[in-house]
């Protein structure tokens, strides 16, 4: 070997190309690479909405982001050490997150006239010629030539042959950071087991990147990163919406009642329906109904039934969930309404990210309609935290809203998974005695739930419906003292579940101090590392994150007030914030983007060296 | 009246009423409705426990409170919904839908079309009044274009729906009519309802004495009734008339009306009810028109028009779950847990 090789702790490298250049897969190949070698790491795929836009247009660049390294990683990462552009549009979209100094890698061949036209290079002037990047290093690599010139002979077609380059740029990479491409290569000997040609072309290719880098002397260093210093255990990736699917099953399992998921069709939510519906040998019924009312209120009817009812969309169609969700509640039935953000409002921006459904959760329905919420902090947690949900809805008998996002949904990271035998269980029973001379359906227990009688159940047929209810009988009543006294007994019920959740801890710091960065949901990686960052400087700074936001944490109230400073950093324009103050009467600060877009560690850093 | 040949059935009418006071107006059609549901009900054999019945929001969704089995009163429109999802999970239930005019062809109307198409195994019994009564008197999607309502002062300029053609566009596989005010074919029309297997939609013309008085008059009235309204039975031929003395024959696909009395056409000319021709109900389903002037109509036909048998969704949902279990084996939490590829850090 005759280049130089240099340790590394970390490294972000964003893939960026046509949405059918393979970016990614090229990403997602690299990541489990990582993976398997022990990295801890993030990702974040980033894709246009339309599904092929215009090619070479800057609104058809798909990317793909992966923050590995041999420390702790909690986030993809802020600006990027390497840039795979495909073609001029990927250079120009993905440009400004390139850290000055970085590395591009670009593919030549999308840089000729037309490419530079449809990127909006004006004059046809190459980037790569007019001095226009020389505050980054260059690899420019004719990589479209190299991949035909490998495959003349395969007997492939060129349309075959354009498709395999991105495992040129794969191999490249391999060899940059001194990677194995065993893992690759036989997850492409399973993808094409039956298309022997396909296969061969690619490995071919994956072998020429590989080759080239050793040998054109294109790259002068080589680059290690050391496996990180992570808890001991079995580790897999995994993706939040991944995550959140696995742990309705589990949940399911668990308390021994069969999953039915109502859905419609929505990004970034669709891919929770089409995990569960690859999973009927766990006795999943998925149904795939004709809009997002049909949706939710299906899984009501499952629930009735005696069944884990549960319904997935994002901010629009919760919206159109909303008076189901208040009926589910008037039930007091379980169910699990799962909410994967996305920016709004209205259609907004379908395949980016944002907090901004936190009062749509908390307060968007008519009357007064307390439900649990629960947020998951990253895409491991999604699986946790939608476990979580699920037992909250069977033993309180409530509707739960569990929200995620789309930059966890999509996003993925090491999980070390549990067994089976490791997840607390889930106590569900169906009640089949009378519970007095004639059945009282809202007779509550110590939790304030009430029974759950299934149809089938001799003895305890019962009518329950949306109007006001009596209580204890549920039988229909208008009496304003009864409304009240119910209006009053369903925020207790809520309340209630505080008993059953954990005190809030802090994630890292101090339990008193001068600052306390509080956030929800997927702003964790970003929070986390930004507070490492600022207590190495010696600021004191601490770090609590809320899973339980609907009711908080018991002790909330009292931790916020060990703080001189509350700062919120937050996705949305401040909801947090407002719900803090108005629950605590607490001066919190908030720091809010709303641009589509995740934290960047950097972003909070900066604020809360401003606080100090 | 149809005689049953059961031993005595374990449940009576009694069996089903409830202790809550029946709060619709007196006179309303939905009594007799509720009375002849409550008389068929326990003929059918179903143990009172496996009975659900799930209705909307209107003056007829008030009727699963008035059942005791077990019961729904949900929110606007959404009982088919409810019910495709309960049906899905538990496909041993009998589970009976009540709706209105307006809760399940205009506020529910896209529950209503795709639980046709999807054909679960249940019973929608569609009260249609062509009002609005529970919001007090506004027109309906089945008002005739015209009506005067308090929504509508100068007269409704909407085009109504044909309840039987819009279910036999949506595919359903049984499609019937009936009226509150014939007992008889009423109660004859539920049990056929409940021995379909698949969506049965049963549309009953139910009289608001409030709102919309007489609005079915001319096919309920003994006056009338003979001569506005053909009484539909498989394999038999398309006769009615005050003395039986009219019949429909089909010229070509245009249906016309012929007398049985000048010994030009004898009862063998017309036309003969066949259920399962797709292709003539839906010339019988339009015979919808509006009698103005009592001559040269065609009298509204009740009775099934359509019945075919073809699979329910939850049978072919039951089906995978088996058949997957089957090929792969009963899901192992720990091996779903587990993923693909794994890696250990010692």
């Amino acid at each position: 070997m005759t280049s130089n090789n240099q340790v590394l702790e970390k490294v972000i490298i964003k893939f960026a190309g046509d949405s059918g250049d393979g970016m990614q897969l090229t990403g997602t190949q690299f990541t489990n690479t990582a993976a398997m070698f022990g990295n801890d790491l993030s990702t974040f795929p980033d894709f246009p909405a339309e599904i092929r836009a215009p090619q070479g247009t800057i609104p058809g660049v798909s990317g793909f982001q992966l923050h590995f390294g041999s420390v702790n990683i909690f986030s993809p990462g802020d600006f990027c050490d390497v840039l795979v552009a495909m073609n001029a549009a990927a250079l120009k979209a993905n440009l400004a997150n390139l850290k000055k100094g970085g590395t591009v890698i670009v593919n030549s061949d999308g840089f000729d006239p037309k490419n530079l036209r449809l990127a909006n290079y004006f004059d046809n002037v190459s980037p790569l010629t007019d001095g226009s990047l020389e505050a980054y290093r260059i690899i420019s690599i004719d990589v479209t030539k190299i991949t035909k010139a490998a495959l003349a002979d395969s007997g492939l077609g060129t349309k075959e042959i354009d498709r395999a380059k991105n495992m040129f740029v794969l191999g490249f990479l391999y060899w940059m950071y001194n990677r194995e491409m065993s893992f690759t290569i036989k997850f492409l000997e399973d993808k094409f087991s039956k298309k022997p040609e396909i296969l061969a072309a690619n490995i071919k290719v994956l072998h020429a990147g590989y080759n080239f880098g050793e040998t054109s002397e294109t790259a002068p260093t080589r680059f290690t990163i050391n496996p990180a210093p992570m808890p001991s255990g079995i580790y897999r990736n995994i993706m939040g919406n991944q995550a959140t699917a696995i742990g309705l099953i589990a949940a399911s399992k668990k308390s021994g009642l069969d999953l039915f998921l109502g859905s419609y069709p929505i990004t970034p939510a669709s891919d929770i329906l089409h995990e569960l519906a690859r999973h009927k040998n766990f006795g999943v019924k998925t149904f795939q109904a004709e809009d997002e009312i049909a949706a939710i209120c299906s899984a009501i009817g499952a629930s009735f039934g005696g069944k884990l009812g549960i319904t997935t969309s994002s901010g629009p169609g919760i919206a159109l969930k909303t008076e189901a969700m208040g009926l589910a509640l008037m039930l007091e039935l379980p169910l699990l309404i799962i909410n994967v953000q996305r920016g709004g409002p209205s259609t907004g921006l379908p395949t980016k990210t944002e907090q901004s459904d936190l009062f749509q959760a908390v307060y968007g329905r008519n009357g007064e309609a307390p439900i649990p919420v629960i947020a998951a902090k990253s895409a491991a947690d999604c699986f946790e935290t939608v476990y979580e949900a699920c037992r909250i809805a069977l033993e309180y008998m409530t509707p739960v809203i569990f929200l995620s996002d789309g930059y966890i949904a999509n996003g993925s990271e090491p999980w070390r998974f549990p067994n089976a035998d490791q997840l607390k269980p889930i106590k569900v029973e169906f009640t089949t005695e009378l519970n007095s001379e004639k059945f009282l359906p809202y007779k509550r227990n110590e939790n304030l739930s009430r029974p759950w009688a299934i149809p089938g159940t001799k003895g305890l047929e019962h009518r329950i419906g949306g109007l006001e209810k009596q209580h204890e009988t549920g039988n229909i009543s208008y009496d304003p003292e009864n409304h009240e006294f119910m209006v009053k007994m369903r925020a207790a019920k809520v309340e209630k579940v505080a008993d059953s959740i954990p005190d809030q801890t802090i994630d890292n710091g101090t339990e008193k101090g001068k600052i306390l960065v509080l956030g929800w949901g997927s702003t964790y990686g970003a929070i986390k590392g930004a507070v490492i960052e600022a207590r190495a400087k010696g600021i004191d700074v601490s770090h609590a994150h809320i899973r339980h936001i609907v009711p908080f944490p018991k002790n909330l109230g009292d931790l916020l007030k060990n703080y001189e400073t509350v700062l919120i950093p937050e996705m949305n324009t401040g909801q947090l914030k407002s719900i803090i103050r108005d629950k605590f009467l607490v001066p919190a600060i908030g720091l809010n983007k709303i641009k589509g877009m995740p934290f960047a560690t950097s972003e909070i850093l900066v604020k809360i060296e401003e606080l100090v | 009246m149809e005689t049953t040949n059961t031993t005595t059935p374990a449940m009576t009418s009694k069996d089903l009423v409830t202790d809550q006071e029946i709060r619709w107006c007196p006179g309303c059609g939905d009594y007799s409705i509720l009375k002849q549901v409550q008389t068929v009900v326990p003929e059918l054999g179903i143990p009172r426990e496996d009975i659900v019945f799930i209705s909307g929001i209107g003056c007829s969704s008030r009727f699963p409170y008035y059942m005791e089995t077990f019961g729904m009163h949900s929110i606007h429109g959404r009982a088919s919904a409810i019910a495709s999802g309960l049906k899905a999970t538990r496909p041993e239930l009998s589970v009976w839908i009540v709706s209105g005019d307006g809760d399940s062809l205009s506020i529910g109307g896209n529950h209503f079309i795709h639980l046709l198409r999807r054909n679960f195994n249940v019973n929608l019994l569609l009260f249609n009044n062509e009002i609005y009564g529970l919001t007090k008197g506004q027109y309906s999607p089945t008002s005739e274009e015209g009506k005067i309502t308090k929504s509508t002062p100068m007269g409704s300029i909407d085009h109504p729906f044909n309840p039987i053609a819009l279910a036999l566009g949506a595919e359903g596989s049984f499609i019937a009519r009936s009226m509150d005010r014939d007992p008889v074919h009423l109660k004859d029309m539920l049990r056929r309802s409940n021995a379909h297997i698949g969506t049965s939609l049963l549309e009953i013309y139910q009289n608001c004495n409030v709102f919309n008085d007489g609005t079915f008059e001319l096919f309920t009235e003994k006056s009338s009734k003979k001569e506005e309204t053909i009484f539909l039975e498989n394999n038999k031929p398309l006769v009615f008339g005050q003395n039986l003395d009219k019949g429909i024959m089909l010229d070509g696909f245009k249906p016309i009306i012929v007398s049985l009395e000048n010994g030009k056409y004898s009862v063998n000319d017309l036309w003969v009810h066949d259920e399962s021709d797709l292709t003539k109900a839906g010339i019988l389903s339009r015979f919808f028109e509006r009698p103005v002037d009592g001559t040269g109509h065609l009298p509204r036909p009740f009775g099934v028009f359509y019945e075919n048998n073809r699979a329910c969704y939850e049978t072919g949902l039951n089906d995978q779950i088996e058949f997957a279990k089957q090929k792969k084996g009963e899901g192992s939490l720990d091996a779903l847990l587990k993923g693909g590829e794994t890696w250990e850090i010692k």
